[in-house]
């Protein structure tokens, strides 16, 4: 005999056991999140109270200051830093991109491919301060270079080249494969195919793992202590020591005098608006792309 | 087996397919002839569609595919030594059962055909001739410049359809075109290749009885086979249409004809 469903049976009750342990989760979920989120915020604050009292017309204008003088700003550190990056860029994007076309259309799941995805997931794992060590002994103490802005953008690309070509690998590998077969099946060659159809498909997300491993690198100290070196003055070339934001923040922040301090809080500023920037680019860049 | 006394445009002989270790297709043997429409039908795993593409070197993407026998294009054999896998699929080419236009202008899609041609004609006449011919003209002429996948179903195949034409292929291979569109845009990329078997020969697989009746000059039926424990497909039946829906020479064919398996 079929029942009517009793009302009060199906009516939502705080008290039974089931939603109270649902309440509780989300409760729990929600402070998690806000605990997650303190220390961002936090950091965002703390440097943005801190640096952008010196956030003037100088800083981007003028030279540091003598040590314990007031005044002047960190414009040959920023020049410093575009430079070292440019040299890192030159070197680790088409390296990193034609390894990772390499590993994602032509060598697959081959010996060598495999070989070269296990040495690239290492170097990924190799601590920052390693390659600038390397390129240390390899370009400044050989005295190919000294130091200079061309080592320091050697170090660099030995950090970004694994990020480049593995994020673009994984960008290669979600083009569906249909329109490989399309391609191919249009009577286009291996080339056409993947300048044409494969590389157009899968550029936003390469161009932001590119941007992503730019912004990690211009952030990098490690690497360019022992490479880049510093300058107080303004870059002539790229064969002698520059100046970067990152070297200048762990230069300054350490002596004892306060304009030199403040300095470096303003640089710190200036690297964490650089990661905010590249990554809200990017986003924006892959929205209007995929319209 | 031969359905016709023309000189056969395609031509398979004693062709077996093999995936890794696995048997996939045995003993195939069939001449397609020119300016006409070749429907390959069977159940699911027949190998009817690892066939199909034996006829452009497409098989040739899958890493474990291994070939037997001979697969001939104007007495030409495919998988000879000195045969450049991109020349057959520009002169045979392929439309897949999905759709895949590619994520650019319906301009852009229709010109890749004719870019990998190293075409050097006006591209305009030829884009539009081609979509012309795969009757897309009209419903695409005033947006040329939007996304190919802004188009729905019926239309992104008849744009695939274009695409192909414009390498100007001699040969036009089908994958199922139809199994993933509504009844009208069926019936149009049907008559589309009525009108196409003028100029070009085609070979449809299809899992559409009808569509192979309405559409094709001489039909194949596959069929599988259970070999060591593995499924093997064979070439079955081939003959003029009429003949395998009508009167055909296997009880196997009746039956799949019939809709008794399948």
């Amino acid at each position: 005999m079929p029942t009517t469903a009793n009302p009060s049976t199906l009516a939502k009750t705080w008290r039974k056991p089931r939603s109270l342990r649902d309440r509780a989760m989300t409760v729990l979920a929600g402070a998690c999140l806000v605990v997650a989120l303190i220390p961002l915020v936090w950091l965002l604050t703390f440097v943005t109270v801190r640096g952008i009292s010196r956030f003037d017309f100088a800083l981007f204008t003028q030279l540091p200051p003598a040590p314990g003088m007031a005044g002047g700003g960190l414009a040959n550190a920023l020049v410093g830093t575009i430079m070292v990056l440019l040299v890192a860029m030159a070197i680790s994007v088409p390296f990193g991109l034609l390894g990772a076309i390499y590993l994602s259309e032509f060598g697959r799941d081959s010996f060598w491919a495999r070989r070269v995805r296990f040495a690239t997931n290492t170097l990924n794992g190799v601590p920052s301060i390693i390659s600038g060590l390397f390129v240390y002994a390899l370009l400044v103490r050989s005295g190919l270079t000294g130091y200079s802005a061309l080592a320091g953008g050697c170090a660099l690309a030995v950090l970004m080249l694994p990020t480049i070509v593995r994020t673009a690998e994984e960008a290669l590998r979600l083009v569906p494969q249909d329109l490989r077969w399309a391609s191919l099946g249009a009577g286009a060659s291996e080339y056409q195919t993947v300048v044409g159809v494969v590389l157009p498909s899968a550029a936003p997300a390469i161009v932001t793992g590119i941007t992503l491993s730019i912004a990690r690198a211009a952030g990098e100290t490690a690497p360019l202590i022992f490479t880049a070196l510093f300058s107080p003055f303004w870059a002539e070339n790229f064969r002698e020591p520059v100046a970067s934001l990152a070297v200048l923040v762990y230069n300054f922040a350490s002596v004892p005098f306060a304009p030199q301090q403040d300095l470096a809080w303003a640089a710190a500023l200036i690297l964490i608006l650089m990661v905010l920037v590249t990554n809200v680019l990017a986003t924006l860049f892959i929205r209007r792309r995929s319209q | 087996m031969t359905a016709s006394n023309h000189t056969p445009t395609l031509n398979a002989a004693d062709l077996q397919i093999h995936y890794g270790s696995h048997l996939a297709v045995r003993d195939v043997s069939l001449d397609i002839a020119g300016a006409s429409i070749t429907a390959l039908i069977g159940p699911s795993g027949c190998g009817k569609s690892s066939v199909l593409r034996c006829f452009n070197r497409l098989n040739d993407l899958i890493p474990s595919f291994r070939l037997e026998g001979k697969v001939a294009y104007q007495g030409q054999d495919l998988y000879a030594r000195h045969i450049d896998p991109i020349e057959v699929r520009r002169r045979i080419g392929m439309v897949f059962q999905k759709a895949n236009p590619f994520p650019k202008s319906i301009f852009a899609n229709v010109a890749f055909g004719a870019k990998v041609t190293r075409y050097t004609g006006n591209m305009e006449e030829l884009v539009e001739n081609c979509l012309r011919r795969s009757a897309l003209w009209d419903e695409v002429k005033d947006k040329l410049d939007e996304s190919g996948l802004s188009l729905s179903g019926g239309q992104r195949q008849r744009l695939c359809i274009a695409r192909t034409l414009a390498a100007e292929p001699e040969v036009i291979l089908m994958d199922e075109p139809c199994s993933a569109l509504d009844p009208l845009s069926t019936r149009k990329i049907e008559e589309l290749m009525l009108s196409l078997k003028e100029h070009y020969t085609i070979v449809i697989v299809t899992h559409n009885l009808s569509q192979a009746r309405r559409v094709a000059d001489y039909t194949a039926f596959f069929n599988t086979e259970e070999a060591d424990g593995a499924m093997v497909g064979y070439l079955a039946e081939f003959a003029e249409t009429e003949s395998i829906f009508e009167s055909p020479q296997h009880e196997v064919t009746r039956d799949y004809v019939a809709g008794r398996f399948g």
